[in-house]
Formats: C-alpha cells, sequence, structure tokens
C-alpha cells in the first residue's frame, strides 16, 4: 500500500484528492458519462457498451513484476542515479525513476532498439561533421555499458567514488559537463552518451507505460497528456476550458477498464468525478 | 538466376500515392498490372486500430510505418568536398515503407503549388529580371502549367474528399479561402475542418495585421463522405494521431482509403509485397524497357517481370537511384552543368515561432494532421520582393497536428532541458504554449544534386544514392524574412513569451523538417535539362515514366501531395488516352 500512498502524495499537485488512480478506470468512467455536461458526444461517437464487462466482475490488476533483464547491478545503478537528476521527484509528482524509467531504458536496450535493429549498419565508419548525423558503429546497447563504465571511472577519479555514490549536486556537475561537451571520456564522446541517457529518458518517461516506464501515468498527468485519445470532436471548438481527465492507456483499453465508443476511442473520466467518489 | 516471369502490360515499382493511382486507372482502362512493392501489407484493418495505433514511441520516435534503414539508405554530405556518409538513423525526413507508403503516414495537408510555382522561372525574369535569379540557381519552368493540371487537382481532391474552403472560383475571390490560390473550378468537396482555439487565436492576429487567414486544405475528411469512385471515407474525431500514425478510422486520405480498395478488387491486379525492385532492364538499343529485376526479400529469390510499360512510382530518393544504377539517362555532372539524372535535388525550410501564455488551456493533445490556420501572403511571389533580396516565399500556419509529449514539451528560452526547473517549466508549458510555423520552398542550384555513391551500399549490393545538399543564401534570408513575420503575428497574441527556432545555418539530416524531398528526375521542356516530358515519360526510354515529387524542377513553399496526385492522374490520363492508342514519345 506504500505506493498507493506514494501516489497520494504525488496527485495533490494536480489538484486531484484521494488516491484516485488506484481506482480501476472503469468504474469511474461511468461518472464521467454521466457528470460531465461539458463534453458534449457527438452522435457518430455516442458511447455504446462494448468492452463493458459487469463493475463487480472486474478484477485488480495484477501489476507485472519489474526487472532488469539488459542493465547489470553496477549499470541499473548509474541509470537509477542520473535519471533522478534528469526528471526528479519533488513534493508533488514523481520523477524518473519513480515512474520507473530504468525499467523502460533496459527494455529499450535488450530489444531492437539496443541493437539499432532498423539503422544502417555498415561501414567504413567515418567521423563526419555534426550535420550528418550519428555515425559510431556503437550500439545503444554499446553506448550505455560504455558510457557507463567510463563516467564511472572519470567519477572515481575525480570524486573518488562512482556516479551513483556522488551527492546530488555532483551529479549534476558531472551531467552538465557530459551535456556540454567538457568531460572527455576515455572510448566515446560524452555528449553522445549523455544525450541518448536523456532522449531515452524523456521517451520512457512520456512513452505508454505499456513500456515499463510513464508508471501511473505519471509523465502523463504531470502536462494533462490524456493518453490514448478519445474522440476530441465535441471539444476541439470549446476554446481555454481545461480538459481535467484522466489518461488513458493501450492496457487501460486492452484489459477492458476503459469506457469506449462504437470506435473504440476512450472516453476520458473527469478527474473531478474520480475525486468525489 | 532469377526466374523469368510471364510478361504483362505494366509494372508498378512501389505501391503508394502515385502507383495506387496510376494502378488503379491503368487496370480500369483493361491493362494487366502487376504492382511490386518493396514493404509489407498493410490495411486500415487490422494494422491500424485502436489503441494499438496511438502509441508515441512505437510510431512517433522509433518510425514503425517507415522505411528501414537496415536494408537501405542514403549517404549525406553539405558540399562535394566532404565525403558523404550514410543516414544510420532517419530525422530530416521519413520515406514510408509498405503498401501506401508514405501515404499512410502523412498527415493530410493538402495544398494546391500556386500558378507561379510551375513558371517560377519565366515570371521571376517577367518581372525582378535575370539578376533576381541567383547566379547559381538552375531554376526552371515545369513544362506544365496550373490551368492544365486544375482538372487533375480537382480529381485528387475528390478522391480524397478534402476539407478546405476555395479562395478563387474561376476567378472570383471567395471570403474565407485562400485569396492567393490559383483559380480552381469548383470548391473542395468537403466543408473546411473545426476551428482549434491556436487557430483562432492565429486567424484574429493575422487579420489584425492585415494579412489573409483561411483553414488549410486537409484530407482529414469532415463529412461523411463517398469518393467519386464510390469508396466512403470515414469522419475524423480530431484525435491527434495523423502524422506519423495510420488513421483508425479510415478519416485521413490515404492510398488503403482511396484508390487501393478499387485497385486491389481489380482482377486486372496483381499485388507482390516484399518485392525489392534493383534494376529495370533495357534492351539493346537502350532506348526500351524491357522489364525489371526484383528480389523477394521473404525467399531471397531473384525475378525478372516483363512489361510493355514500366512505371517507376517508388520514393523520389529510390526513383532517381534506379534511374541511376539502371544507367537511363545521362547522370548529372554538378562541375560541368551537363547531364541530367540527379539535378535539381530540392527540399525545404521551415522554422517556428513558440508562444508561452499564463492565462490560455490548448489542449494541444487534440488535434488533426492538417488541422490548420494558414496565411499564405509570404508564399510564392505573392508579395513584392524587389527590395529582398531572394524570391519564392512559404506559408506560415498555426497547426494543431496533436502534440504528442515525447516529441512537444516547449520551454522558454533559458530554462534548462532538464531538473527541477526543467519539469515544472514543461509541466508548466505544455498546454499553455502554441506554434506558427513557416514552411518554404527551396530553389534548385548547380551544386545541390544526387548521384550514387562511390563506397556504401545496400544490403542487395546496390550502391546507396548520394545526396549533396546545403542552404543557400536565399533560403537563409528567405526564412528568417518568413521567420520575422511569424514572430509579428504570435507578438500580436501577446504572449508571456516568445521562443524563436530559426534555420540552422548548414542543413542538418538529423532534426525532422519535412519529408518533402523533391528533384533529381525533373520534368521539362527540354531533355538536356530535364529526364522526364510534361507527361512524366522518360525522354530516351519512352516507354518508362517517372511519377513522383523527383519530377519538381524546385520546390515550393507547400507540401507537395496535392501537386503529385495531380501530376500522377495527368501522367495516367496521357498513358490511357494517348500513349496505349500510339506507343512513343508523347511531345
Amino acid at each position: 500500500m506504500t505506493d498507493q500512498l506514494g501516489r497520494r502524495r504525488f496527485l495533490k499537485g494536480l489538484g486531484v484528492a484521494g488516491a484516485a488512480t488506484a481506482v480501476p478506470i472503469s468504474i469511474l468512467s461511468n461518472a464521467a458519462e454521466t457528470k460531465s455536461p461539458a463534453y458534449t458526444q457527438p452522435t457518430a461517437t455516442q458511447p455504446t457498451a462494448r468492452s463493458q464487462k459487469p463493475l463487480a466482475n472486474q478484477k485488480p490488476i495484477a501489476l507485472r513484476q519489474q526487472a532488469y533483464t539488459f542493465l547489470s547491478a553496477p549499470e541499473a545503478a548509474f541509470v537509477e542515479a542520473a535519471i533522478s537528476r534528469l526528471i526528479p521527484a519533488d513534493d508533488q509528482n514523481p520523477g524518473a525513476l519513480e515512474a520507473g524509467v530504468s525499467y523502460f531504458i533496459d527494455q529499450q536496450l535488450d530489444g531492437a532498439y539496443g541493437t539499432m535493429g532498423k539503422n544502417y549498419r555498415q561501414g567504413p565508419w567515418g567521423e563526419g561533421t555534426p550535420e550528418q548525423g550519428y555515425q559510431l558503429p556503437l550500439t545503444p546497447q554499446q553506448v550505455y555499458r560504455i558510457g557507463i563504465n567510463n563516467v564511472n571511472a572519470y567519477c572515481n577519479g575525480k570524486y573518488g567514488k562512482s556516479f551513483n555514490t556522488l551527492s546530488p549536486a555532483q551529479q549534476d556537475e558531472v551531467l552538465k559537463g557530459l551535456e556540454k561537451g567538457e568531460i572527455e571520456l576515455d572510448d566515446l564522446p560524452g555528449k553522445i552518451f549523455f544525450e541518448m541517457v536523456y532522449a531515452n529518458t524523456v521517451e520512457g518517461f512520456f512513452a505508454d507505460p505499456a513500456y515499463g516506464g510513464n508508471r501511473d501515468k505519471a509523465g502523463w498527468k504531470l502536462v494533462g497528456f490524456p493518453g490514448v485519445a478519445a474522440a476530441y470532436i465535441g471539444f476541439i471548438e470549446q476554446y481555454n476550458q481545461p480538459y481535467n481527465r484522466v489518461p488513458v492507456s493501450l492496457g487501460d483499453v486492452q484489459q477492458h477498464l476503459a469506457q469506449l465508443d462504437h470506435h473504440g476511442h476512450p472516453i476520458h473520466p473527469l478527474i473531478e468525478d474520480i475525486a468525489k467518489k | 538466376m532469377a526466374t523469368k516471369l510471364k510478361p504483362v502490360d505494366v509494372v508498378l515499382v512501389g505501391v503508394g500515392w502515385t502507383g495506387g493511382i496510376l494502378g488503379k486507372e491503368l487496370t480500369q482502362a483493361g491493362l494487366q498490372v502487376v504492382g511490386l512493392e518493396r514493404g509489407r501489407d498493410r490495411s486500415t484493418n487490422p494494422d491500424f486500430q485502436l489503441p494499438g495505433i496511438h502509441d508515441e514511441l512505437k510510431y512517433a520516435v522509433r518510425y514503425e510505418l517507415m522505411q528501414d534503414l537496415s536494408r537501405e539508405t542514403i549517404t549525406f554530405r553539405n558540399n562535394s568536398k566532404q565525403t558523404a556518409l550514410p543516414m544510420r538513423q532517419l530525422g530530416s525526413f521519413l520515406p514510408g515503407e509498405g503498401l501506401g507508403g508514405a501515404g499512410v503516414h502523412w498527415n493530410g495537408m493538402c495544398f494546391r503549388f500556386l500558378p507561379w510555382d510551375f513558371e517560377t522561372r519565366s515570371r521571376t525574369l517577367a518581372r525582378y529580371g535575370k539578376d533576381a535569379v541567383p547566379e547559381d540557381s538552375t531554376i526552371q519552368d515545369w513544362g506544365v502549367t496550373f490551368d492544365e493540371l486544375e482538372p487533375f487537382f480537382d480529381k485528387f481532391e475528390y478522391t480524397c474528399g478534402i476539407a478546405g474552403k476555395a479562395g478563387n472560383l474561376k476567378g472570383k475571390k471567395q471570403t474565407g479561402g485562400n485569396p492567393f490560390e490559383g483559380p480552381r473550378q469548383r470548391d473542395y468537396p468537403n466543408p473546411p475542418m473545426k476551428v482549434s482555439y491556436q487557430g483562432a487565436m492565429f486567424k484574429k492576429a493575422a487579420e489584425d495585421l492585415g494579412l489573409h487567414p483561411f483553414p488549410a486544405p486537409s484530407a482529414n475528411v469532415t463529412r461523411p463522405y463517398t469518393n467519386p469512385d464510390g469508396v466512403p471515407l470515414g469522419t475524423c474525431v480530431y484525435c491527434g494521431y495523423c502524422e506519423r500514425f495510420g488513421c483508425e478510422v479510415s478519416a485521413k486520405a490515404s492510398p488503403q482509403t482511396t484508390v487501393l480498395p478499387v485497385l486491389l478488387k481489380n482482377k486486372n491486379f496483381e499485388l507482390r509485397t516484399q518485392s525489392h525492385v534493383t534494376k529495370i532492364n533495357l534492351d539493346s538499343s537502350g532506348k526500351r524497357a524491357v522489364s525489371v529485376s526484383y528480389v523477394d526479400i521473404t525467399s531471397g529469390q531473384e525475378f525478372e517481370q516483363p512489361a510493355d510499360i514500366i512505371l517507376l512510382a517508388s520514393y523520389i530518393l529510390n526513383n532517381v537511384r534506379l534511374l541511376l544504377y539502371s544507367k537511363i539517362g545521362a547522370p548529372y555532372d554538378p562541375a560541368s552543368g551537363t547531364g541530367v539524372v540527379g539535378r535539381n535535388y530540392a527540399y525545404q525550410a521551415t522554422s517556428g515561432v513558440t508562444a508561452f501564455f499564463e492565462d490560455k488551456n490548448f489542449n494541444p493533445f487534440m488535434g488533426a494532421g492538417a488541422l490548420g490556420m494558414i496565411v499564405d501572403d509570404f508564399n510564392g511571389d505573392n508579395f513584392d520582393h524587389s527590395n529582398l533580396g531572394f524570391i519564392g516565399g512559404g506559408y506560415l500556419a498555426a497547426w494543431t497536428t496533436g502534440s504528442r509529449p515525447i516529441q512537444y514539451h516547449p520551454v522558454p528560452e533559458g530554462v534548462p532541458r532538464w531538473g527541477a526547473e526543467w519539469k515544472t517549466a514543461a509541466a508548466h508549458y505544455y498546454g499553455r504554449s502554441l506554434v506558427i510555423s513557416t514552411h518554404g520552398g527551396v530553389i534548385s542550384y548547380r551544386d545541390n544534386y544526387l548521384d550514387l555513391d562511390p563506397t556504401y551500399r545496400d544490403i542487395y549490393g546496390t550502391p546507396l544514392l548520394r545526396v549533396t545538399f546545403d542552404w543557400h543564401d536565399n533560403e537563409l534570408k528567405r526564412s528568417n524574412y518568413l521567420t520575422d513575420q511569424a514572430e509579428k503575428i504570435a507578438k500580436a497574441m501577446r504572449p508571456n513569451k516568445i521562443r524563436r527556432q530559426a534555420l540552422s545555418k548548414h542543413y542538418s539530416i538529423v532534426p525532422y523538417q519535412t519529408t518533402h524531398n523533391t528533384g533529381g528526375a525533373i520534368m521539362g521542356v527540354d531533355p538536356k535539362t530535364s529526364v522526364v516530358n510534361k507527361y512524366l515519360q522518360n525522354w530516351d526510354v519512352p516507354n518508362l515514366f517517372v511519377v513522383g515529387s523527383n519530377t519538381y524542377p524546385q520546390n515550393a513553399g507547400y507540401n507537395p501531395t496535392d501537386t503529385l496526385g495531380a501530376l500522377t492522374y495527368w501522367c495516367a490520363d496521357a498513358i490511357k488516352n494517348h500513349y496505349i492508342k500510339n506507343p512513343g514519345l508523347l511531345v
């Protein structure tokens, strides 16, 4: 239950009372249907009973156990520390670590992205100009392996400690040095390593939770992005009106936890309705 | 050893927008057509269905629907002194792969080029004199005019169910449309899209400045619509997942929602997917194409498909590469300025201004691929260039195409890219910002061109296409001018902060700009300066037609698809009504 209490704390900042997201979304969507006069569904997208299961029959979703399959323990420690600085937790919202972004990165590295499955990988390998883009023979798997090793070597040399045991201020100093290209690593440009970790952190924070990050849709809630889209045809000309809906994920739809219109677009529950529950 | 197959009337290389249109028109004319598509078969159901298609990471960031570069890519350099290196990952532009091509993942922005765009050289000379044309520029007229293409624009727009408002009906200006457009014979088939808050603010600000905003012509269909071929399209619900995605409700006109349902049912047509064409084979005279060689990529088996007519209908970069590798037409030599294949490669120059507000709520995730408000006052030659030092122009737009947060989380200038301050700003401004973009044409130059790379090859052993390209002063000056105009509109909205994204000093292959590559096998009136004639027929090999934006002699300030659709119908008409009856050069 500590997980839920944690969420309660994070949700305060969004003006949401209670452990809203712990409630299965379908229970909430009925409320949305009856209590959101602001959202006029056009006839073409009238909600139907499709994919609605009797609420009483709904079982809680078992959380998949998260585990690292690519990163070694020291590598995972580095990634967890780095992403905690890139998108830190605060009083109101989770950061990248709490949102599971280290698992996202691990899973990405262990798949086609990690081995550059869709990239051109033939040599010769020239250095190139910045305008010519990425030209290293290293895959993301190798960039992380070598980069983490190199940064830890740098940190051990400068601070006598590996990156994950530095103070937050020291970690920021190292990350800024990499970002600006001021820290030279032994085996690859520090800036390339930084930019890859940075891009993957942002991806993991905002990608669908199916990929292991954005846990509890923390990234989406932070900015107000509703995930799998509803039919907005009745809302798009309501200018300057907050949407204030609970985001819906791929899993919510696939597991019949979201109410759908007849095209299969989810009907996002109103946050205030969930609060009243 | 390649297996030689039974001859057919027509073979299509590529089955996207152009291949789909040509295939439909020619099978309906009674010809036996085989379509060779390098990618996989794809259809609205099951491939673009909910919820899976609403996955930003998979489709927008990892490029699920785009070209697999592990098989083939291009090489790139800014100038011929550099060594070109492979584009190892996608970025600047996103060619499609699979049935429907890039027509599956396009936004649906469907502008007609201006009459001026088809006669850039002669009209520039007439209005400003020869000094106005940059010395190293190779701009030329297309050999076809807007008026000739008008019925074919109309045909493509009605096939797609384009939503818009005419600005010029038979020469009469229409309130609410684009007053600068060429005269059209009738209005769009469907009414314009709804107007987003961003669009409404842009419209008001532009009008206050004396400009002429109008709703973007959009292939996101606005009401139940059955096109002239009897194909029904869906109605757009503004879900905001068009660009880089397929449409789950068939409301975005694409080959899948328009021409393919007709083509695939025609018994004169045979589709072969996963079929990668490696070469066009000529007879010993070199004047006639006899077949294409292709590899079935699922088996590795090689085939030779003979045909009477060969239609090159893949993406521009591959069309040009196949011509060069098949030794059809003289390759362009930038040193001497002679040769034609690879000449006049061009692109587009984009920039933008982001405006940040404290008191607005834009719900930027709502939208549609081609939902936007446009200002065309600075496009083409719609404004006086006398003292500006450049020619051409572009449009300004407030697009609301659906802002998904991995790729859209703007923060004001001075905010760090990460850390607590970034997080607070990103959360605050996601819903409180809007973007005004500029979309400018690029004219052609002697030193921007395409040829075969001497070093790098694809997995089939064919040399990659080499792109040599950079901005010139004309584009840098013009982009700066357009960005200034965008900034004026942004300021008229009274935002709290503004952030300007100018055109980079040099063209870079890294950030996404537009998938609007043009040229390399251009159309024209003279075989010395063009690869195909006004009917897109190859000058040297009359039974070969090369259909794509490779035919554009220079690039206009608009998205290219409407003009491409019109040219494709124009070419199909020439084949059906003239070439079949009397095979040979049509000009």
